[in-house]
């Protein structure tokens, strides 16, 4: 073998990425997010991500702000003159836990299932015409496979070019299929699957806490209140509207809380539960859903404190370029459809290392490596 | 052409410089024949776990019991991150506890096992695979979706 050929050759990898490499870069290298095929937007350079339509996100977080911002300035003084002290700490916290769990549930990947590649695409395509099941495009291709002696059957997804696993939807506004798709959350601007499907229901939770706590404070002031002569205007004011707030709220908070506990408990999605996909069973099974332990209490702990699964986008990670352009272009062939616009990245510079998979880097990566290899994971793990 | 970070003249130690030495040539010079994929296996759930029927196309290459063997094992490693027991409830548990900002400093459990199944991957490439003509990818790269198998034609190889 030749032991100076593989300088010529530039850039050098493979639609394949090989396991312990780290993707080149050209001076134009982009990052996976920035050709992400789907709806989503990305913030921070791909740290955060959203769906492209935030919904009623900003209106939500206004509300939780609002409501306990009027909650501290009016009521609590009030209150921890007549009550105790505790109440502005509960306050405190369960906004706190509302809020972090609102924000995570937005910015989390909540599950997206990267599309198939073409070769990938070829292979199932020239594997279904072999097996005969579907000579023409149009009719939905089903595979079916059987789950703890259930019959499920697997949808092929046009737009992914898969098989989509099991409990994996397509979500429309998103572009996506999620996996564990539970539903599209307007009020957070983001589906709700299986990687933030905890944050989301630890934000219901504590909002409807968040709701409670403060309807019943404001009650209670109000009740005390009237005790005493005086009541200044827009001081009432502002209780009043704290009041309306929650009133409206906490009954749909609370009903979703108690849904979702249920779905919980269950070990269903509500994409599921719409949908009768296991209540149509007889009588005479036990259970129609094949994922669910027959346990409450296991199917709390698997749905809520299971082990977190990774991001399976990759989005801080580098385009790698495809052997078959073998040029030294400005222009990168990109294995995925190419993005909307064609933006310039400024690359790293020579002192720093393209950040990859940090999971596939030897032990020793640069020490002076800003992009960390360490950064990854972090971020990816909680994103 | 010398570009720091450019593959293969990167400043990492010495002997990864060897070892993606040996597959670069491998790959430069050979040119990929097919490529096979090996699907998931849902008879479990939705847990990761592939499919450990050996395809036809590999039968001229690879040994059965190899091949099979390296498949059971990442199915093994995937079960593992995935296993609900002590202590990934307590993991759990306490990133509930502290509004899950505990992911921002800690490294999860499923994280440190995929670590453990790219080492595993690339092992299995420098021991078996490559002298035979083929690659592994890493599941993670494509999604948890597929186990790629890259068949590069004999040629280069000698055989």
């Amino acid at each position: 073998m030749n032991n100076c050929e593989y300088q010529q050759i530039e850039p050098l990898s493979l639609p394949t990425p090989r396991p312990a490499a780290v993707e080149e870069e050209e001076e134009k290298a982009r990052r996976k997010w920035e050709v992400f095929p789907g709806k989503n937007r990305f913030y921070c350079d791909g740290r955060f991500i959203l769906a492209q339509q935030s919904g009623v996100l900003p209106l939500t977080l206004g509300l939780i702000l609002v409501t306990t911002v009027l909650f501290f300035v009016f009521d609590c003084p009030f209150l921890v003159k007549h009550l105790t002290v505790f109440i502005p700490a509960i306050g405190g916290v369960l906004f706190v836990f509302a809020v972090i769990s609102l924000l995570q549930t937005s910015f989390t990947d909540p599950g997206i299932l990267p599309r198939a590649t073409p070769d990938e695409a070829a292979y199932i395509e020239k594997q279904i015409d072999n097996s005969g099941s579907s000579t023409y495009r149009h009719p939905p291709r089903t595979k079916e496979v059987v789950i703890n002696q259930q019959v499920v059957k697997l949808k092929y997804c046009f737009t992914c070019k898969m098989f989509r696993p099991p409990r994996t939807s397509h979500c429309s506004l998103c572009d996506n299929c999620v996996e564990r798709f539970d539903h599209h959350c307007p009020w957070v601007g983001n589906c709700v699957g299986k990687r933030n499907y905890r944050f989301f229901y630890t934000f219901i939770v504590s909002l409807s806490f968040l709701t409670a706590f403060i309807f019943g404070c404001v009650a209670t002031h109000l009740a005390l209140n009237t005790q005493t002569i005086n009541v200044v205007f827009d001081f009432s004011s502002c209780t009043a509207v704290e009041l309306v707030i929650c009133f409206l709220s906490v009954w749909s908070i609370l009903g979703l809380s108690g849904f979702h506990t249920y779905l919980v408990a269950s070990n269903l999605t509500t994409n599921e539960d719409i949908k009768g996909s296991w209540s149509g069973k007889s009588e005479a099974e036990d259970t129609g859903n094949p994922y669910s332990y027959n346990n409450i209490l296991t199917n709390c702990c698997s749905v809520l404190c299971g082990p977190m699964p990774p991001s399976l986008i990759d989005r801080r990670g580098f385009v790698p370029v495809e052997q078959s352009s073998q040029t030294v272009s400005m222009e990168m062939v990109l294995p995925m459809p190419a993005a909307k616009e064609i933006k310039v990245v400024v690359g790293p510079t020579p002192s720093q290392l393209p950040p990859s998979r940090a999971l596939q880097v030897p032990s020793s990566p640069l020490p002076a490596t800003p992009l960390s290899l360490t950064g990854r994971p972090q971020f990816s793990c909680l994103f | 052409m010398e570009r720091a970070g450019t593959h293969g003249e990167m400043t990492l130690t010495g002997e990864k410089r060897d070892w993606t030495h040996s597959l670069q040539d491998m790959r430069q010079q050979a040119a990929i024949a097919a490529k096979v994929f090996i699907q998931r296996d849902y008879t479990n759930g939705t847990v990761c776990q592939f499919q450990t029927k050996f395809p036809s196309e590999l039968e001229t290459r690879i040994d059965k019991q190899q091949f099979e063997e390296t498949v059971r094992t990442l199915n093994n490693l995937y079960a593992e991150a995935e296993k609900l027991g002590g202590s990934s409830y307590l993991e759990g548990c306490l990133a509930c506890l502290t509004a899950y900002t505990i992911f921002l400093c800690m490294e999860t459990h499923y994280e440190k096992v995929l670590k453990k199944i790219a080492k595993f991957i690339q092992e299995q490439n420098d021991k078996i695979y490559a002298p035979r003509g083929l690659l592994l990818t890493d599941p993670i790269e494509r999604g948890l979706r597929v186990v790629e198998v890259t068949i590069f034609e004999d040629r280069s190889l000698g055989r």
